[in-house]
């Protein structure tokens, strides 16, 4: 054997817990990241979709020869083309690849064209002829729940029903406060739409090259409608424009691939913006009554709610966010009888599912702002209320699971509380006052007010599902350098898991040079990329196919190096022994035969909720985070100005500090958002602001400075102690605004978004 | 269909295009420089900025027919010789970016900004970046990547 090549030990750098920049910063940088619109193949064609302009309708006929004697036209396909499972859906596959009989809301896919060209694709789309009879849609959620309502699936019009019964159901309290809130229906409003490329291999097969969170569901419900051996359909991740949630239901994917595998030709699919709005599921609009009981002292005696989700048209994952909804539905508080219902309803609005917070979001919205109602009515600080009832570890959820992992949210709470608080604006400066240049105010008119939220989620996937992720990791040896391989069909959305794939393989195997490959297919599932569990769960498995790829190196060089050196570990990329210090290096030991492990890592054992009760240990682990909000108001015009977010959020272990604060950042401005002015409005089951010039997202004026606070308390079930991130900031976010808006204005504010409207008193309610 | 002639990344350029083409469909499908994206169609959101004669427009906002006899730059041009130019490596650097979607657009707007403007503030960054949208990060850490390229090439500049 060789002399060692002993290297000297050099500071491992980009492990775990280091700022690592992203290694797809430079091509995004420079334009030249493909993103799945950017994607174009040799003769390839183009796909547009003909879509029901009626929420709900019965499909009379439909008449395909305009469109396909349209020139440069291909083919131009209907529901008889689907040659497998003519429905779809992650949960419950009750949506239509392509509607046949009735349609159930505005934008529904009904007939698809491939042309040479998109605009003569889009034209023949329009030249379709659908003869419909037109029905009155059932558009309240309310209405479609009450008995005798005419049923919009065979199964009926509810999708879920959760009932929570914990504790004593007979319990009263000193004092009672009441409320109804409404949460608007918000939209993930990712910046790339919805696109792809699906390539014939010309053996039948296909090859999907798109944009999405999970690339094994939409590859089972890809192969079930196209009748494929799952063997013959490829999925590979194309760059993606975010996702928030919109990226997790299937958009283009059977479609393009139908007219693909027709024309025996590739096909392109590009939603324009418009499109996007009626092509992806939303957030859910909800209803929600409460009713909070609590002892003159503060404490909690029970809470109970009555939740009502607009599903829309189809299941999506309404029947996770409905229990989302109910479990978190009393917030991070010890409550120790709690009568909870929650329904996800079908309706002929617009599909909603999933989106950044999923369930919890609404709910928090609600409790938090029972829980100021309730500080008004006891007159005791809504800080103070909150730092009473907050949950710790050992607490006992509503869903009678005890809380075992970190749960600091009196700690979360008092770091935002003892937060300085911003200077006063400047009214100098028409840019810090509400209507910025327009010029609306120099200062007359103009309040304060300060709010707090608490909100909490769970992390990963719940109810007994056995979720895991898969990775494999290949140690090899190039250019006399030791390489590291890091496969998984992980989803890089933005979030930064490509990232977090390579810290862990340098942080496990000491090697510096380590390559994520692209995601797809070819390797096992690695699930979604919601949640907030993609780093938890792929990290993990990241890890533990590195930790099998480490034991399998030391058994070699054991064998290598004979018994004399005693226990070797690995230091760095050195393999070192207790007595002789470094006894070789990796390269050495790996030579020219790589060492490659696959491995899947699953997190704890879930149970599902008791139908009756709604009680079981349904969840891996929770996250919490607190929110202060800083507004300024101009009380005569309704504008408002967040002046400051600080908030604070245990986050168990910040793999990469910049991008869990990105993560927080990211998710606040999406909170401001259903605060202040994100809505799809719709009249009558249609969409009437489908684009950005109606439907506004904060733009770089609105977004305030934030104040981070991060702590890190390690979760013990977790790779590193890590917990999710993505979602908390979003939660809490929102009622925080909203109560500052209250402390300013004096008014109830029961619905987000804010509207103008509602501040300055012409929303009927009393201040 | 029209003739235009134009120069795209200092290179000349003559083409036959539909009267209704956007330049952004021009660029990004006749001639491939997909870096510009698209994002809105309503000239909203400044996916698709890109100078036209060292102005910062939004390429859905213009008919390729209009850009007759013009200089349009894309990202594409920014980096010299492998080199990163200060405002991609600022953004690199400094996490200014998730999906990236957004990140082309806002690097050309920021461009003319940090082009003719010395020594802004946060403010006038801010305003000078109202029309271009991002949904992922919260737009702190663009701000931090403008202040720092900004000081880098004024650096640069006076040496
Ligand atoms: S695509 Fe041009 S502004 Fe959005
Ligand atoms: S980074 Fe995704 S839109 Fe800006």
């Amino acid at each position: 054997m060789r002399a060692p090549t002993i290297q000297k030990r050099t500071e491992q750098r980009g492990g775990v817990g280091e700022s690592v920049q992203r290694p797809d910063g430079v091509p995004k940088t420079k334009g030249e990241f493909a993103y799945s619109s950017d994607l174009w193949a040799e003769n390839m064609l183009w796909g547009a979709t003909t879509r029901s302009p009626h929420p709900r309708a019965r499909i009379v006929s439909i008449d395909t020869r305009e469109a396909l004697a349209t020139p440069r036209v291909r083919t131009v396909l209907t529901h008889e083309d689907v040659p497998g499972r003519k429905s779809y859906g992650m949960e419950v596959p009750d949506q239509p690849v392509l509607a046949w009989d009735d349609v159930r809301y505005q934008g529904e896919a009904v007939a698809l064209v491939a042309a040479d060209h998109p605009e003569a694709a889009r034209r023949a789309a329009g030249r379709v002829k659908i003869e419909y009879e037109v029905l009155e849609p059932l558009v309240d959620p309310e209405t479609a729940l009450a008995d005798g309502a005419p049923a919009l699936h065979p199964s009926g019009n509810v999708i879920r029903h959760i009932r929570i019964r914990h504790g004593d159901q007979e319990a009263s309290a000193e004092v009672v406060v009441k409320g109804d809130y409404q949460v608007g229906m918000q939209d993930q409003a990712f910046l790339g739409p919805e696109s792809g490329l699906a390539i014939p291999d010309g053996e039948g097969g296909i090859d999907l090259y798109v944009s999405t969170q999970w690339l094994h569901i939409d590859l089972d419900q890809l192969a079930a409608s196209l009748d494929l051996p799952p063997s013959k359909v490829r999925i590979t991740l194309a760059g993606v424009g975010g996702a928030f949630g919109a990226r997790e239901d299937l958009s283009i994917q059977i479609h393009c691939c139908l007219l693909a595998l027709e024309t025996g030709r590739p096909v392109k699919m590009m939603y324009g913006r418009e499109e996007s709005f009626f092509g992806h599921v939303h957030r859910h609009p909800a209803r929600l009554h409460y009713e909070h009981g609590a002892m003159r002292d503060g404490r909690l005696v029970y809470v109970k709610a009555r939740i009502v989700l607009d599903g829309g048209a189809y299941a999506s994952s309404s029947t996770a966010v409905c229990a989302n909804a109910a479990c978190f539905s009393c917030g991070p508080y010890n409550v120790p009888n709690a009568t909870i219902d929650a329904y996800a309803v079908y309706t002929d609005n617009p599909p909603c599912g999933a989106m950044r917070g999923f369930g919890a979001v609404q709910t928090c919205f609600a409790y938090e702002s029972q829980m100021d109602r309730l500080a008004k009515a006891l007159d005791i600080d809504p800080v103070e209320l909150r730092r009473l009832n907050a949950m710790d570890t050992g607490a006992t959820m509503i869903t009678g699971q005890e809380v075992e992992g970190p749960a600091p949210v009196a700690e979360l709470l008092k770091r935002v509380r003892n937060a300085p608080l911003p200077p006063d604006g400047d009214a100098m400066d028409i840019r810090t006052l509400p209507g910025g240049v327009s010029n609306t105010t120099h200062g007359e008119g103009v309040k304060r007010g300060v709010g707090y939220a608490l909100g909490f989620k769970n992390i990963g996937y719940s109810e007994g599902f056995d979720d895991f992720s898969t990775a494999r990791v290949r140690l090899s040896v190039v250019a006399g350098e030791p390489q590291v391989e890091v496969h998984s069909a992980a989803s890089e959305v933005g979030q930064g898991v490509v990232t977090v794939q390579m810290q862990i393989a340098r942080t496990e195997l000491g090697v510096q040079q380590v390559v994520v490959l692209p995601a797809d297919t070819s390797i096992g599932s690695s699930g979604s990329s919601s949640a907030s569990r993609q780093t938890w769960m792929t990290g993990g498995a990241v890890k533990n196919a590195c930790e099998a790829v480490r034991a399998r190196l030391l058994q070699r060089a054991a064998q290598r190096l004979g018994k004399r050196h005693g226990k070797l570990t690995l230091d760095g990329a050195n393999i070192v022994s207790a007595g002789s210090g470094s006894v070789a290096s990796i390269s050495d030991i790996v030579g020219d035969d790589p060492i490659e492990e696959t491995k899947e890592y699953h997190h704890r054992k879930t149970f599902p909720l008791d139908p009756r009760t709604g009680q079981g240990n349904a969840h891996v682990a929770f996250a919490f985070a607190a929110h202060r909000a800083v507004v300024d108001v101009d009380l005569d015009l309704g504008l408002v100005r967040v002046v400051e977010m600080a908030t604070a959020q245990d986050v168990g272990k910040a793999l990469n500090p910049q991008a869990v604060e990105g993560q927080i950042e990211g998710g606040i401005a999406q909170g401001l958002g259903l605060a202040l002015m994100e809505e799809i409005q719709i009249s009558q089951g249609r969409i009437l602001n489908p684009s950005f010039t109606d439907y506004l997202i904060p733009t770089i004026l609105d977004m305030p400075p934030v104040r981070a606070d991060v702590l890190e308390l390690g979760d013990p079930h977790a790779p590193y102690g890590l917990k999710g991130v993505g979602e908390p900031p979003t939660i809490s976010s929102t009622p925080a605004i909203v109560a500052a808006l209250r402390d300013a204005t004096g008014r109830p504010l029961t619905r987000v978004p804010v509207r103008p409207d509602d501040i300055v008193g012409l929303d009927g309610q009393s201040g | 269909m029209r003739r235009v002639s134009l120069t795209v990344n200092a290179v000349e350029h003559e083409a036959m295009v539909e009267p209704r083409q956007l330049l952004v469909y021009f660029l990004r499908e006749q001639l491939g420089l997909t870096g510009t994206n698209v994002g809105c169609d309503t000239s909203t959101c400044g996916a698709c900025t890109i100078l036209l004669n060292g102005k910062s427009v939004k390429s859905c906002t213009v008919l390729a027919v209009q850009a007759e006899g013009t200089e349009v730059t894309t990202i594409e041009a920014l980096a010299q010789d492998g080199d990163l130019h200060p405002l991609q490596q600022a953004f690199h650097e400094t996490h200014a970016l998730q999906c990236g979607y957004c990140t082309p657009g806002m690097i050309m707007a920021a461009l003319d900004l940090i082009t003719n403007n010395e020594d802004m503030d946060e403010d006038e960054i801010r305003t000078g970046l109202e029309g271009n949208l991002c949904r992922c990060t919260g737009y702190h850490n663009i701000v931090k990547a403008i202040q720092q390229a900004s000081s880098e090439m004024r650096s640069f500049a006076t040496k």
